[in-house]
């Protein structure tokens, strides 16, 4: 022990009150805790001080007598005194106000921000009775845009250094910067290049005016209009905290919420704004059949017909189930219950070819974010671009990263979003050395500290056996996993049962326990995944295909066995809109969509947060729980009627979901569910066939915005979906004389697609990345996803 | 109006050699593109973002800091006559309307045919000679409006002023406005000392070799 | 040197320290410099410790000449021990209003300074300088720099200079047009390719924080400048120069209305503004002999001073009690023909133009102020703009301003530094002249107001006044 302790409190007297502050902590926020609140523009608790709007300033003494300090800038020390409503104080903060009006266009009524703006509050409570400013305001070109998301009124700009701060310390993304000098500051971009930042809309909440707005909630409402409930982001398995607000049953707007286990506040463009989806003419409203419109009654008829007579006559894993990963955890297990306790299927995924194995991902030690994020920590990134497919995990490891001295070390296909923060990146052809190179770097890594692997697939066209291989190599020393799987509640799903050869609560099928007492019967057989399942049903072995809320002919990895597989089974689908897998539906239930249901969700931690109803489904569209209850009931079964009864028997059946509807009381940052399967024996991948000197290896990624329903339904992301080109590195496109541009026929023994070019020096050599499922360009035709990887041959297009 | 020319590009990586972080040499390259261009253009910046390996709203955002760099193209010579306070007392506003007048063009505009942008600026740092001007940063001293219309005569003649009490640079020529100074640091390769990196630099040898600090 | 003799009543003797080569018309160059004694510091420190140049030059105490007037070696001092590498940023960004000092020492005797950051950089252990010169002083970069390629293929620069294992870089680096660079942390802010804004300090000073993060000495090109001397010369015979808290000399540069402007090196802390004002050695009086109004003892942020205060020795504490400072070194001074509401204006208007638009008190305040003085001088004047100058000037420095005693109207001296809502002490300069000549000259204000009457003269348009 030291001589010195570290004192675990400051004591400060703040307008005349003892507050205890921890120590570091900065004035602001030591009073906040104590009940004063000091105004503030510029300071934002999830980024660094800079102090520059004077608006905090209060007096301070911290023993040499006391004078104006802003708040956000000093730390506590022992025995300093605050005091925030002298003469002094209020005078300063006055001048401050007013200074800041002088050059507001105080064009309120008019403005998005009216009724909820700092500025407007904060003159209220502070500011000066009038204005004693008589010359000409500064005036700038109204809004302008400088995204698709965001405009910008630079006259409503109060300068505070908040946005841009944002792009640059949090997002890492400093396209949006201060000009000019002093009277004449403005913010802006570069000339003709806009915020395409993926975290833009976050400026706009945090814009402590009315300077930035979202093109999609411009004049769309007054703050007093609007009713807001909290909720949980489905958009990826990161589960952000939102708050979602609505008018007259639509949801107008969503915005982050702090949490500090997840977000941090924060949200991702698309998390943000695809809810405008759910307002779209085109979601489904009412029941088809043979694709017309039916009543409910015929069409879940229709489907219980078609189900029990398949299993009369061919037993039950003729009957299969896809999806449920976006679903919530009460949905998802009135589906796993249905397809594994009643239909007694074991043909269940809710994964579609593109994920990783379920007991894998159940079986391993599960980091949390924060555990990954630990100060000085190692990271190990095995998987997708996480920039792409978990962009708010992306902040947070960034923020690790450049702020906490965590170690960044990249095993992988070519440059992500996260490269050029880690400390050592290490690319592998597919289907080569991977598991050598994991090798490699695992011998290197730093021991001192917690080590956590971010865990997915690394490319959609290689075999994950090799990433098993991987993970043991982590799993020796000692590493937790943070599973990066993409899908919106696929942990849920997974939790709850929806994968082959697992029950809910993480248990295989043969230590059935709980779920047998409750179910009355459980499979007798593992059942076969997503590619299985499809390879059967194209082979005329299932019959019925359960497509809850997926899309394997667009949003698969082999579409071509995916279109067979559908045109041969009775497809029953449900999901909010129609999708190229639902027009080839043989009954089509129309399901509510995010913000249209209560429930539960669980993040790619195991962490189980609430999602919360805003607004009512269109139409006749039921949540996804009661379609499973009522298919279930027609079945012969009775099921929990509700959210809260079907939790209740989650919990029962599952040891991690136990008490957590009353833990989620306590807890709003969410409870963490642990535990874990027994781990499978470690499979050896099939090795590739070494690649040929005249084809590339395809590498097949996610990239933020896709041609997945709800980003595509949202009037502004679906423009933002980059479309697809392929990525080559510069040495092969010289040796094969192509260059950015060109348009070339990418063909591999299933199929060809034509793109262009881009030359990329962070694809490695001999392959070529390709991002999957965007709007022009059906790149799953590429694949057979029994293959180990997929090599393509490469020619110009005349 | 452009990206920097090859032999330009090589100077701008030297520059950049000389400090710890590439940014640092964001300033000295904008000037750089200002000298090759007499302005610095859009592609300039995107160009200038690629070699120190930021954003070009980051080099804009710098840029537009600072009045010395014009992202509009302004007259082959900037006139730059001293309003402040020193020179002010001594009849500076004179000098400067006596500018616009003959010029026949606002401060901060250019005449038409391209030679000469007046400007009104701050202290130039040559008070005791006021009232005093520069132009393309070249000083002229005691500036009365005859002597402004010798300068501006010898300009136009493509002769050296001859007439102020001038300090024009060292070779005492008035070059195309970009062309800051014509004497550039070089460091030969061998005196080199290196740059002293803020994250591997240690405790220099000479304090370890002659004692404390 | 030059002979000390005791004259009474007048000035105390010149002694020409920083400045003592200016009469070579070859000053600059490495041959002159050697010639001279150049480069003998160096060596003489490279002989000893560098504890020993740290000893010299704190015991010299050699106060700052950027403005401040902090101690150099103290400076030094306040490194944290252990933390490498250390920088030496030498500031020669030069812009203060009135302020013709330092260019004057890179034009013409950059070795010199040269020299004087080599012995700072051996004394403080800093691993290598950055010499910022301000843009638009286009003849000192080019004289610094071909000074620096000199002494680099000398080998004073560099790789294990003159043999020994002292080696350190100097680099030569421009600024392009911003006053407000001339503050240390903005010129780091400057020097690291960022918007020169400055950074909040306290809680952290360059000297601990600075450039790259790391512990940075800021100094003058003035203050560097001393160093090979006091070096050479040795502390004692320093401090034989000057006042015992203000020792050896100092330049100021002297203009406006007087008889002969100049930059004059003086003895420090002993010679009045009197003496620079009407001695003949100096400024030999007001020009046209007519009454001084005002002048501002140091740069435009100095409040500014009159009648009343031409005995003050030129120290900083004296001044400083009497509601100014010595700042920049620069005193420009008003004869009775200049019309204060106009004078004010410009400089009210220079901070305008400068802020850096950091803090809402300055960027914004320091226009309006400018503005309500433009109406005033355009005749457009409200009789309630006089108050509201001084409440915005308030809002922007709270408190009693700084302002000289004042004998006519009793009011007592209020002393500098003023207090400040801002980052920096930009904004509150701007205050300066609003609060100077509000006291001192308001009927003038108000005769604007009330008379319209916007024809005082400024100054009486002369021809030829090249000398
Ligand atoms: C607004 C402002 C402008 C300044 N301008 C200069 C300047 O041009 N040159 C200078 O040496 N110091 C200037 N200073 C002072 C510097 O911040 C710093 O104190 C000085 O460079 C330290 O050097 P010294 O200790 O050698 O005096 C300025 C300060 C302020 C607040
Ligand atoms: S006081 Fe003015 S110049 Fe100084 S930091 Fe603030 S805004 Fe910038
Ligand atoms: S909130 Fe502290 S200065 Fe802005």
């Amino acid at each position: 022990m030291s001589d010195i302790e570290t004192p675990v409190t400051v004591r400060i007297t703040v307008d005349g009150q003892p507050v205890d502050a921890r120590p570091g902590e900065l004035v602001i926020d030591a009073a906040e805790r104590a009940g004063v609140y000091i105004p503030r523009f510029c300071y934002h608790p999830r980024m660094k001080p800079v102090g520059m709007c004077r608006m905090c300033l209060v007096e301070i003494d911290a023993g040499r007598g006391a004078a104006l300090q802003p708040s956000c800038m000093i730390p506590v020390s022992p025995d300093m005194t605050v005091v925030t409503d002298s003469e002094r104080t209020r005078k300063a903060q006055e001048g401050v106000l007013e200074f800041l009006l002088i050059n507001h266009p105080l064009d309120c009524p008019v403005c998005d921000k009216g009724g909820e703006c700092p500025l407007q509050d904060q003159t209220v409570a502070y500011g000066p009775g009038e204005s004693r400013f008589v010359e000409e305001k500064r005036h700038y070109e109204k809004p302008i845009p400088i995204s698709g998301l965001v405009q910008l009124d630079r006259e409503r700009c109060i300068l505070c250094d908040r946005c841009t701060r944002f792009a640059k310390d949090v997002a890492g993304d400093p396209l949006i910067h201060f000009q000019g000098r002093g009277s004449s500051t403005e913010v802006n971009t570069f000339p003709d290049e806009p915020f395409s930042s993926y975290f833009s809309g976050n400026t706009v909440q945090i814009c402590p005016v009315g300077a930035l707005t979202a093109s999609s909630y411009r004049f769309r409402a007054r703050p007093w209009d609007l009713e807001e409930t909290s909720s949980t982001c489905r958009t990826c398995s990161v589960g952000c905290s939102v708050t979602v607000q609505s008018s007259r049953n639509e949801v107008l707007r969503q915005n982050g919420v702090d949490n500090d286990a997840v977000n941090w506040g924060w949200l991702c463009d698309r998390g943000r704004f695809d809810m405008e989806s759910g307002r779209s003419d085109v979601r489904l409203t009412d029941p088809l059949v043979g694709g017309t419109t039916a009543r409910w009654s015929d069409a879940l008829g229709a489907a219980v017909a078609a189900i029990r007579a398949t299993i009369e006559a061919h037993g039950p894993s003729s009957v299969a189930l896809l999806g449920g990963a976006r679903l919530t955890n009460e949905a998802a297990y009135a589906w796993a219950r249905l397809a594994k306790g009643v239909i007694g299927t074991d043909d269940v995924d809710c994964q579609l070819g593109d994920g990783l194995p379920a007991d894998l991902v159940l079986g391993l030690p599960r980091a949390t974010i924060a555990d990954a994020c630990t100060p000085k920590g190692t990271i190990v990134l095995v998987g997708p671009d996480v920039k792409e497919e978990l962009p708010v995990l992306y902040l947070r490891l960034r923020h690790a990263v450049v702020e906490d001295g965590a170690t960044l070390v990249e095993l992988g296909h070519g440059r992500t979003g996260l490269s050029r923060y880690a400390a050592r990146t290490s690319y592998a052809h597919p289907g080569g050395d991977l598991v050598e190179r994991a090798r490699l770097v695992a011998k290197d890594l730093d021991e001192s500290g917690p080590i956590t692997v971010v865990f997915g697939r690394t490319s959609l066209a290689e075999d994950p056996a090799v990433l098993a291989e991987v993970a043991a190599i982590f799993l020796a020393k000692g590493a937790r996993f943070l599973p990066a799987l993409r899908r919106g509640n696929v942990f849920g799903a997974l939790d709850a049962g929806l994968a082959p050869g697992l029950l809910p609560g993480r248990r295989l099928l043969d230590d059935a326990g709980p779920a047998t007492a409750v179910w009355g019967s459980t499979p007798a057989a593992i059942g076969r995944d997503a590619t299985a399942i499809l390879t059967a049903a194209a082979a005329g072995e299932v019959k019925v295909l359960l497509l809850v809320g997926a899309d394997p002919v667009a949003d698969g990895p082999d579409r071509a066995l995916a279109e067979t597989a559908l045109e041969r089974a009775t497809v029953i689908a449900v999901d909010t809109f129609l999708t190229e897998s639902g027009t080839r539906a043989d009954v089509v239930l129309p399901a509510a969509g995010p913000s249209e249901v209560d429930g539960t969700v669980t993040n790619l931690e195991g962490r189980v947060q609430r999602v919360n109803r805003k607004v009512t489904p269109p139409g006749t569209a039921r949540p996804d729980w009661m379609i499973a209850v009522e298919l279930a009931d027609r079945l012969g079964v009775e099921f929990p009627q509700d959210p809260d009864a079907l939790l209740a028997e989650l919990g029962a059946v599952a040891d991690g979901y136990a008490d957590v509807a009353s833990a989620l009381d306590r807890n709003p940052d969410g409870v963490l569910v642990t535990g874990a399967c027994p781990l499978p024996a470690t499979p050896t991948a099939r090795r590739a066939p070494a690649p040929s000197g005249s084809t590339l290896r395809l590498v097949l990624t996610d990239s933020l915005y896709d041609a997945a329903t709800q980003t595509a339904q949202s009037p502004s992301l679906a423009p933002l979906a980059p479309g697809t080109v392929a990525r080559l590195n510069p040495a092969d496109a010289s040796a094969l004389r192509v260059e950015a541009g060109t348009v070339v026929s990418l063909a591999s023994a299933r199929g060809a697609v034509d793109l262009p070019v881009v030359v990329d020096d962070g694809v490695p050599a001999g392959a070529v990345a390709v991002a999957a499922n965007q709007p022009d360009c059906q790149v799953n035709r590429l694949l057979d996803a029994t293959w180990p990887v997929t090599d393509v041959r490469l020619e110009v297009r005349r | 109006m452009a990206r920097l020319e090859p032999a330009n590009v090589e100077i701008a990586h030297e520059i950049i050699s000389r400090y710890p972080r590439p940014k640092s040499a964001l300033i000295p390259l904008l000037h750089l593109a200002q000298e090759q261009d007499g302005w610095v253009s859009d592609e300039a910046m995107v160009h200038i973002a690629e070699l120190v390996g930021c954003t070009p709203a980051e080099v804009i955002g710098t840029c537009s800091f600072y009045e010395m760099f014009k992202r509009e193209p302004v007259g082959r010579y900037l006139v730059n006559v001293c309003t402040n306070i020193a020179c002010q007392l001594l009849g500076a506003e004179d000098l400067l309307h006596h500018a616009e007048r003959t010029l026949g063009v606002r401060a901060g505009t250019t005449t038409p045919d391209g030679l000469f942008t007046v400007e009104d600026v701050e202290c130039i740092a040559a008070c005791t000679e006021a009232p005093c001007l520069t132009v393309n940063y070249r000083y002229f001293y005691k500036v009365g409006p005859s002597d402004f219309d010798a300068i501006i005569a010898d300009l136009r003649a493509g002769r050296r002023p001859t007439r102020c009490a001038a300090e024009p640079g060292e070779d005492g020529e008035i070059p195309a406005h970009g062309t800051l100074h014509r004497v550039r640091q070089s460091i030969p390769g061998d005196r080199r000392a290196g740059n002293a990196d803020p994250d591997t630099a240690g405790e220099p040898a000479w304090l370890g070799a002659g004692g404390a600090s | 040197m030059t002979e000390e003799t005791v004259v009474a009543a007048g000035p105390p003797p010149i002694v020409r320290i920083v400045t003592q080569r200016f009469d070579h018309p070859d000053s600059h160059t490495l041959d002159r410099y050697v010639a001279t004694g150049g480069y003998e510091a160096l060596r003489k420190a490279l002989a000893g410790s560098p504890g020993a140049v740290v000893d010299e030059v704190k015991s010299s105490n050699l106060l700052g000449r950027g403005g401040a007037g902090f101690p150099a070696g103290t400076k030094w001092g306040f490194t944290p021990p252990g933390v490498w590498p250390r920088y030496l940023v030498v500031n020669g960004d030069e812009s203060e209003p009135g302020t013709y000092k330092d260019r004057q020492l890179m034009e013409r005797d950059p070795h010199q300074l040269i020299e004087g950051c080599l012995l700072a950089c051996y004394a403080a252990g800093l691993s290598q300088c950055f010499l910022y010169v301000r843009g638009e002083m286009a003849l000192a970069q080019e004289r610094v720099a071909k000074a620096l390629n000199e002494a680099y293929a000398a080998g004073f620069v560099g790789r294990n200079i003159l043999g020994s294992s002292f080696s350190v870089d100097i680099v030569l680096h421009w600024g392009a047009g911003a006053y407000i660079v001339g503050e240390e942390t903005a010129l780091i802010e400057s020097l690291e390719g960022n918007r020169g804004m400055p950074r909040l300090k306290p809680p952290f000073f360059p000297a601990a924080i600075g450039l790259y993060g790391k512990p940075t000495i800021v100094n003058n090109v003035e203050t560097l400048s001393n160093l090979p001397w006091i070096v050479a010369n040795g502390a004692d015979a320093y401090k034989q120069y000057g006042s015992e808290t203000s020792p050896g000399t100092r330049m100021f540069a002297l203009s406006g209305h007087v008889k002969r402007p100049g930059v004059y090196e003086v003895q420090h802390g002993v010679t009045t503004f009197r003496d620079l004002l009407y001695s003949p050695q100096f400024c030999g009086g007001i020009r046209d002999d007519n009454r001084l109004k005002m002048f501002i003892p140091g740069g435009g942020s100095a409040p500014w001073f009159f009648e009343e205060q031409l005995d003050l020795p030129l120290e900083a504490r004296p001044v400083g009690a009497a509601g100014s400072m010595l700042g920049s070194g620069a005193i420009v001074v008003m004869d009775h023909t200049t019309d204060a509401v106009k004078a004010c204006l410009r400089v009210v208007r220079f901070y305008a133009r400068e802020s850096c638009g950091k803090c809402t008190p300055c960027r914004e305040g320091t226009n309006w102020l400018e503005t309500i003085l433009q109406r005033i001088v355009d005749g457009h004047g409200r009789p309630s703009d006089l108050d509201k100058l001084l409440d915005i000037g308030d809002n922007i420095s709270p408190g009693p301003y700084p302002a000289a005693s004042w004998t006519d109207g009793g009011l007592d001296a209020v002393p500098f530094p003023p207090r400040q809502t801002t980052i920096c002490p930009l904004g509150p300069s701007s205050v300066a002249p609003v609060v100077s000549a509000l006291r001192r000259f308001r009927p003038e204000f108000e005769a604007k107001i009330t008379k319209r009457s916007v024809n005082i003269p400024l100054h009486v348009e002369r021809e030829g006044t090249r000398v």
